[in-house]
């Protein structure tokens, strides 16, 4: 009878430690961001052609030239893509050099959207199967990451870029070496 | 208007419990279980029964009628749904699946009331009164922070629309199943703490009980059932079980269920096991709960996406620890007070109950801890996905065996019994499984596994009916040929699972208008690819011909549908059903080059897990009309002779001698 009680007291002590886990849980932020697993990595090779007539296509080694980059996966399709055009143009302004790749996107599409949202892009390579997409571990646009000038990948942004992000990125630039 | 009525019904339900929960605690506490307000515990219950049932139809009318000024109905419906979908919107949300939830509760709560005369009294007022404590809860959670009768200021010109994956005849009837089996084991709560708070943990609560766990085990696994069929013509990945939350958030209770539910047996006919049948009276309800938590506090990621909502979390936890917490108080407490029960040799039925019981408990936790760990682990920062790697092969060391002893457990006597004895019909399972076991082994590149899964299917599928031999088979009862045809659905089962993953076949090709695919013996050519549209969707439909091993050709149509309200694309799978499996076939998107996605897979036998699954089903059922007619028997008699106190005893299970 004693052990009885004894398991039964622990039976207690188990619920109440799943109590506090599943409180502890619920007072927690969710982030449903599955961060990439490549940041630290060298940038994986691809060579992309280009998404639009205005802009030449984006290879891997054009992200290893030796200056950081910041590289937009984005698509005309996507409408916080659209809403953080602003901020790509202040960073641009900034000094940052912007590369871009467009996801499952069409050509006369893109022309819109560039023209609408304007083009910070330097280069802009059109990824149709998502294959840059998901070898760099973005799971969604729009997505932003700071590349050093060796081609590391240093920084992941996921979902759209806010005013207040572009001090960040700055940042995130001027340490990958800018 | 109806929405008020339903409000106002919903508020006088739970004024209601107020006053059962009162009256029953004040019977409780009297030695002869009459108090002032005592009398009124069983009418409030069912009267409770009658409103929260007024409560749930309003909603449902207001579904059907597409009431756009209800908030609920707003959000989850539109007047372009056809209208088995309106009336299953009702309860294809939170607040809704909410109301369903406590109206199965009341109904449990006002048939006990209504019908169950053999307990002490003073048990049955803690019982009821326990009951009603825990529906309080719930109508407060719900009147509180799920009102489902909310109006709008605004009238919306149109609906929402339903998540379209819940747009499926599976779901009209899926969750209102598996929500009466979830709440069924709300009674065997109570009942566990009234004996609890009573000290009358006697085999006539475990036999007053049994039933009761009976129904809401059957419900259950049809539930789950139904429910892992959904998910494999639904979902479109070919899989029939993908270890979700949700799904080990209904497959929890019912291993809790089915635990429960085998003790209860031992302790009916041999007064044993007494604080343990209290112990999982008290874990399959918790279990029900802690399922419905992890589901709508959306602290885990399931493929089951309901609206996630922090402050019905935090609510629905302070149920658990109400609830759980202090049923475990109580236990614990009272433990020193339950007398120990009797004892008996390990060579014995209760000696393969127990054995069952502590599989099933493992398994229990395997699947608990399984699907807690990741949420342990990003307490530290530490991202984990738990999934078949994990649940398949641990349960497996659990389950096999289990099986094993299902061979023989049925055939063993009560309290002592000699292997010697049984000897025969355990050879011949024996035998069987060897055969089986060493005959599929030759067969190369299978998993070990489905090599076991197959040999102990087989066994037990010739074993499950041992206990009939040498039976007057008219004679025997109902409940005996229930347990022989669950434990042959066991069998069933689990040859179709084994089957399935040892001879499985899958094919992925981009085809165009004309290609011939092939996968295992079946041959399909792709027709046409044309569009289609239905009351709230469009689709592409494949529409191909094919046939099995040569024969006749069949027509086979999976659709990629899009849906519009809300936008939503979902695959609607074509399925051909022969004896011996099923071909599933998936069209996807298509290609830049025009061809077309099709996904095939020859899937051999795996109908029996859900033929299986019904089967077990139909097992608990036969047990149940065998008890309840042994049952009303019983009183019959026990009427007519005048005598409460000396009743004969219950003809319980035994096995041939």
């Amino acid at each position: 009878m004693k052990t009885l009680r004894i398991l039964l007291w622990a039976a207690v002590l188990i619920a109440s430690g799943l109590f506090g886990l599943f409180g502890y849980q619920l007072t927690q932020p969710r982030d449903e961001f599955v961060q990439s697993a490549l940041v630290g990595q060298e940038i994986p090779p691809f060579d992309l052609p280009a998404a639009t007539a205005s802009r030449p296509g984006l290879t891997s080694a054009d992200l290893a030239d030796g200056s950081p980059k910041l590289l937009n996966v984005f698509a005309s399709w996507c409408v916080p893509c659209a809403a953080e055009a602003p901020q790509l143009e202040a960073l641009e302004r900034e000094g940052a050099q912007i590369v871009a790749v467009a996801i499952r996107d069409r050509t006369e599409d893109v022309d819109r959207f560039l023209e609408l949202y304007g083009n910070p892009f330097t280069r802009i390579g059109r990824d149709d199967i998502s294959e840059v997409q998901l070898a760099i571990g973005s799971s969604g646009v729009p997505e932003t990451f700071v590349i050093a000038g060796d081609g590391t990948i240093t920084y992941q942004h996921i979902g759209d870029i806010r005013p207040e992000h572009v001090p960040e990125l700055l940042e995130e630039l001027r340490k990958a070496g800018a | 208007m109806i929405a008020e009525i339903g409000l106002a019904a919903l508020w006088l339900s739970a004024a209601l419990a107020v006053l059962q929960l009162l009256g029953g605690f004040a019977g409780a506490r009297a030695a002869d279980g009459v108090a002032p307000l005592s009398a009124l515990v069983r009418p409030a219950a069912t009267l409770q029964a009658f409103l929260c049932s007024i409560a749930f139809l309003s909603l449902v009318y207001l579904f059907a009628v597409t009431d756009l000024s209800v908030r609920l109905v707003a959000i989850n419906s539109h007047s372009m749904k056809p209208m088995i979908f309106k009336l299953s919107g009702t309860w294809g949300n939170h607040e809704g699946s909410m109301l369903l939830w406590v109206t199965v509760m009341a109904m449990a709560g006002g048939l006990i009331a209504l019908i169950e005369r053999r307990l002490a009294e003073r048990t049955m007022m803690a019982t009821l009164a326990a009951q009603a404590f825990v529906a309080l809860g719930f109508y407060a959670f719900l009147i509180l922070s799920s009102n489902p009768f909310e109006r709008l200021t605004e009238v919306p010109a149109e609906g929402n629309g339903l998540n379209p994956l819940l747009q499926d005849i599976g779901l009209a009837f899926h969750p209102p199943t598996l929500y009466i089996g979830y709440v069924g084991l709300s009674v065997a709560f109570s009942f566990a703490v009234g004996a609890l708070l009573t000290r009358a943990v006697t085999p006539e609560f475990a036999r007053v009980m049994r039933p009761w766990v009976l129904a809401a085990w059957i419900f259950l696994t049809i539930g789950i059932t139904a429910g892992s069929y959904w998910a494999y013509y639904e979902l479109g990945w070919g899989g029939w079980w993908f270890w979700d939350p949700v799904e080990n958030a209904s497959l929890m209770p019912w291993l809790a269920a089915t635990a429960l539910l085998h003790s209860a047996s031992v302790l009916a006919a041999r007064d044993a096991l007494r604080t343990w049948t209290i112990m999982l009276g008290v874990i399959a309800f918790s279990m029900s709960m802690v399922g419905t938590f992890l589901v709508r506090s959306g602290i885990l990621t399931s493929v089951h996406a309901f609206a996630v909502d922090p402050e019905r979390g935090s609510f629905i936890l302070g149920l658990l620890i109400l609830y759980i917490g202090g049923a475990l108080v109580i236990f614990a407490l009272r433990a020193n007070t339950i007398a120990e029960g009797e004892r008996f040799s390990l060579v014995s039925r209760e000696g393969a109950l127990v054995v069952n019981n502590i599989a099933l408990s493992a398994i229990l936790g395997i699947v608990l801890l399984g699907t807690l760990y990741p949420l342990l682990t990003e307490a530290f920062d530490v991202r984990v996905s738990v999934g078949p790697p994990y649940f398949n092969p641990v349960g497996a060391i659990f389950f096999l065996p289990m099986v094993l002893v299902l061979m023989v457990g049925p055939l063993l006597r009560w309290r002592r019994d000699e292997f010697s004895r049984i000897i025969k019909p355990v050879a011949l399972a024996g035998t069987i499984v060897l055969a089986v076991l060493v005959g599929v082994a030759l067969l190369n590149d299978i998993g070990i596994l489905s090599v076991l899964g197959l040999a102990l299917a087989a066994g037990l599928a010739i074993a499950s009916w041992a206990p009939l031999f040498k039976r007057a088979l008219l004679r025997t009862p109902l409940a005996v040929w229930g347990m022989c045809l669950a434990h042959f659905g066991v069998a069933v089962a689990l040859f179709g699972m084994a089957a399935d993953s040892a001879f499985q076949k899958e094919r992925l090709v981009a085809a165009s208008v004309g290609d011939v695919v092939e996968v295992g013996p079946w041959t399909g050519r792709l027709d046409s690819v044309n569009a289609l549209a239905g009351q709230n969707w469009t689709a592409m439909q494949a529409n191909m011909m094919i046939s099995y091993d040569g024969g006749p050709e069949r027509e086979a149509r999976p659709q990629s549908r899009n849906f519009w309200t809300p936008q939503m694309e979902t695959s609607e799978v074509a399925l051909l059903t022969r004896w011996n499996g099923q071909l599933y076939v998936a069209v996807g998107n298509q290609a830049e080059d025009g061809r077309w996605q099709l996904r095939l897979w020859w899937k051999p036998f795996v109908t029996f897990i859900w033929y299986g699954g019904l089967l077990i089903a139909l097992g608990g059922a036969l047990a149940l009309v065998g008890r309840v007619i042994g049952d009303l028997r019983r009183r019959r008699y026990a009427t007519d002779v005048d005598d409460h106190d000396e009743l004969p005893l219950e003809p319980e299970v035994q096995p041939a001698s």
